[in-house]
C-alpha cells in the first residue's frame, strides 16, 4: 500500500469513499437522471466540472471566510459554477440540455457538493482539493454511466442511444441495442429501476468489497505463518 | 416417571407454515376450477409454470444463501405465492413473462429482504404489479369468459400461443382478446356514456361481468373455508369488503349514472381473491386486531379511488402493495394494551 496523499484521494472518490454507492449523496439527480447512459454521462459531467471549481474555489477562499458564514458563501460559489454550466449547455448542447432540464439547475441541491467544500475543501490546500473534486467527480459520473447504462438496456434495450447529442452526429455509430424484437421492461425506466438499480450495484460493490478483504486477510496471514515481514499489513 | 409440564391452552393444532399454505392452495381449487373453466387451459398452464419456476427460484437463492434448501421450498409458501401471481394475470401471458414476474416476486421481493416472514411487501402482487407497468399491453390481453367466447382454444393451442406467441390460423390477437369487465365500465364512463347505457351489453352478469362474478363467488367459497379451519381471521376481508360497499353504494346513491352498484365492486376483478387470499397475507399484513380493521378498510379506499379515478382499471394489486408499506405504522400506533400496564399509570 502506498502511503502518497494523492493517490488515497483518487481511490477514495473513485471507489473507497463514492459519494454515490458509500456515502450516498447527490441521489435525487442519481436516480432522475440515469434512465439511459448518455444522461448519466452528461449529467455526470456537469457535476464533475462544479464540483473541481467549487472545491478550488472554496479552498482558495478557506482562511477569508468566518466559519459562520460558510455555507451561505460555499451554496453561493456553488449556485455560480451551476449557473455557469447551465449556460453553456444551453449554449452548445441544447438538445441535451432539454432533456435534462430540471436537473442542472438542481446540481446546486447537490449535497455531495457541498458535503466535499465542508468536509474537504475548506481545510485543505488547493491542488488537493482540485484533486479531490475530480475523482469525487468522475466517481459520480461512473456510477451515473454505469445505472444509466444498466437502466436503458434493461427497459429499452439500447446502449448511448441519442449518443449524437453529446458528441454530435459522428456518435451516432456508438449506439448499440439488441435488437428490434427486445421487449424492454419499462419498470427500468421509470423510478422504481432506479432504486433497484441503485441497491443492486450497491450490493455488487460491497460484494467485491468483502472478495478483497477476504483475500487481502489470506495474504496478510500467510507470511506471517512463514515467519516472515509480519510488520507490512 | 416422567411428567410432562402442559401450559395451556390444552387443545393442540398443528399449525405451522406448511399447514397454513396447505390450506390456503386447498381454498384456492374452487375458484381456480372455476377460472379454467371460464377462461380455459391457459389459467392451469399458468399455475404449473409458475410454481415450478417459484419452486427453482426458492432452492437457487436458498442455496446461494447457504440456508438449508429442503424445508422452505417444502413449506409450500413459495407455490402459494405461485398459484396468486398465476390467477391475477391473463390466460395467455407468454411464458417469459411468467418467469420474469414470478422470478421477481421470489428472489427481489421475497428473498432479498430475507425470505419468508421478513418481505415488507407481497412477493405474488409485486410480481404481478412489475409486469402490469412494464408490459401494459400482454398484462391487459384478458380472454372473454367461455359463453361470450368464439374461438375457445384447445390445450395444444394454448400451450403454443404461451409458449411460442403463435395464434392459431387464422385467428388475430383481437378476435381472441377482450377487456375485462372493469376496463370496459371504465372506458365507456371515460367516454361519457351512462351506466344504464353500458349495462345493455351482454358482458353483464346480475353484478359485475358474467363470468367474472361465478368466478369471485368460488373464490368467496374459498376464503369461507379459510375462516373456518381459522387460517385467517375475519377482520381484514370483513372490514376490506364491508368498506368497500359503503364507499361505492354512497357513490351509486349519489350519481347512479356515474358510478356502478355497490356490488359490481365486490364481484369485480380481484376483489374476493385480494379480500381473503392476498390482504391477509400474514407477513405482509397488519398483525394487531384494531390494525386490521384500519388495514382492511384503507385497501378498500384505496381500490375504490384507483378504480373510479386512477389510471388503473384494476387496484387490488396497488392497494394491498401501499397498504403494506403502511402496515407496520398502522401496527405500531395500534398496539393493544399489555393487560396491568396503561390507563391511569405512570409506569
Amino acid at each position: 500500500m502506498t502511503d502518497n496523499p494523492y493517490v488515497k484521494l483518487v481511490k477514495d472518490g473513485l471507489w473507497t469513499n463514492n459519494q454515490a454507492l458509500v456515502a450516498l449523496l447527490g441521489l435525487c439527480p442519481l436516480l432522475a437522471v440515469t434512465n439511459s447512459a448518455v444522461n448519466g454521462l452528461g449529467l455526470g459531467i456537469a457535476t464533475t466540472l462544479v464540483l473541481t471549481l467549487s472545491n478550488g474555489t472554496v479552498s482558495l477562499i478557506r482562511n477569508l471566510v468566518r466559519s459562520e458564514v460558510r455555507l451561505p458563501v460555499f451554496v453561493l460559489v456553488i449556485a455560480s459554477f451551476v449557473t455557469a454550466v447551465e449556460l453553456s449547455m444551453n449554449a452548445w448542447f441544447h438538445e441535451l440540455y432539454k432533456i435534462l432540464g430540471i436537473f442542472i439547475p438542481l446540481i446546486v441541491t447537490n449535497c455531495a457538493i457541498i458535503g466535499r467544500a465542508e468536509a474537504y475543501a475548506s481545510k485543505h490546500s488547493l491542488g488537493r482539493s482540485l484533486l479531490d473534486g475530480l475523482a469525487m467527480g468522475i466517481g459520480f459520473t461512473l456510477v451515473l454511466v454505469t445505472l444509466g447504462a444498466l437502466r436503458e438496456l434493461v427497459g429499452q434495450g439500447t446502449l448511448f442511444d441519442q449518443a449524437h447529442l453529446m458528441f454530435g452526429e459522428a456518435a451516432q455509430g456508438l449506439r448499440f441495442s439488441l435488437g428490434e424484437d427486445f421487449k424492454g421492461m419499462l419498470m427500468a425506466i421509470l423510478p422504481p429501476g432506479a432504486f433497484i438499480g441503485l441497491g443492486f450495484l450497491i450490493a455488487i460493490k460491497n460484494l467485491i468489497d468483502k472478495r478483497l478483504t477476504r483475500r487481502q486477510a489470506a495474504t496478510v496471514r500467510e507470511p506471517l505463518e512463514q515467519g516472515t515481514e509480519a510488520g507490512t499489513a | 416417571m416422567h411428567f410432562p409440564s402442559v401450559t395451556s391452552p390444552h387443545t393442540e393444532r398443528p399449525n405451522s407454515v406448511t399447514w397454513t399454505m396447505l390450506w390456503v392452495i386447498i381454498a384456492l381449487v374452487p375458484g381456480s376450477i372455476a377460472m379454467i373453466w371460464y377462461f380455459g387451459w391457459g389459467i392451469l398452464v399458468n399455475m404449473l409454470l409458475a410454481s415450478l419456476v417459484a419452486v427453482a427460484g426458492e432452492a437457487a437463492v436458498l442455496k446461494l444463501r447457504s440456508r438449508p434448501v429442503m424445508p422452505a421450498v417444502g413449506d409450500l409458501s413459495a407455490v402459494v405465492t405461485a398459484l396468486l401471481f398465476a390467477l391475477a394475470v391473463p390466460p395467455l401471458l407468454p411464458w417469459w413473462l411468467t418467469v420474469l414476474g414470478v422470478g421477481f416476486a421470489i428472489i427481489v421481493v421475497k428473498h432479498m429482504y430475507g425470505g419468508i416472514g421478513y418481505n415488507p411487501f407481497n412477493p405474488a402482487m409485486a410480481g404481478y404489479v412489475l409486469l402490469l407497468i412494464s408490459y401494459p399491453v400482454e398484462m391487459t390481453a384478458w380472454l372473454p369468459p367461455r359463453m361470450l367466447n368464439e374461438q375457445i382454444l384447445g390445450l395444444g393451442q394454448t400451450l403454443s400461443v404461451i409458449f411460442t406467441g403463435t395464434l392459431p390460423a387464422g385467428l388475430d390477437w383481437d378476435a381472441i382478446t377482450m377487456a375485462t369487465p372493469l376496463d370496459t365500465m371504465r372506458t365507456q364512463l371515460d367516454l361519457n356514456i351512462m351506466i344504464s347505457e353500458i349495462r345493455l351489453s351482454p358482458l353483464w352478469g346480475d353484478f359485475g361481468g358474467i363470468g367474472w362474478e361465478w368466478v369471485g363467488n368460488w373464490f368467496l367459497l374459498g376464503g369461507l373455508l379459510l375462516l373456518y379451519k381459522r387460517v385467517i381471521s375475519w377482520h381484514i376481508p370483513v372490514s376490506m369488503l364491508v368498506a368497500l360497499l359503503l364507499i361505492a353504494m354512497l357513490f351509486h346513491a349519489l350519481d347512479q349514472e356515474t358510478h356502478p352498484f355497490g356490488l359490481f365492486h365486490i364481484f369485480s376483478g380481484g376483489t374476493l381473491l385480494g379480500a381473503f387470499f392476498i390482504a391477509t397475507d400474514p407477513v405482509s399484513a397488519c398483525t394487531t386486531r384494531k390494525g386490521q380493521l384500519i388495514y382492511g378498510a384503507s385497501i378498500a379506499v384505496l381500490i375504490f379511488v384507483i378504480r373510479t379515478w386512477g389510471g388503473y382499471p384494476d387496484a387490488v394489486a396497488f392497494a394491498v402493495l401501499l397498504m403494506n408499506m403502511a402496515a407496520p405504522t398502522i401496527d405500531y400506533y395500534t398496539q393493544p394494551r399489555a393487560f396491568g400496564h396503561g390507563i391511569g399509570k405512570n409506569e
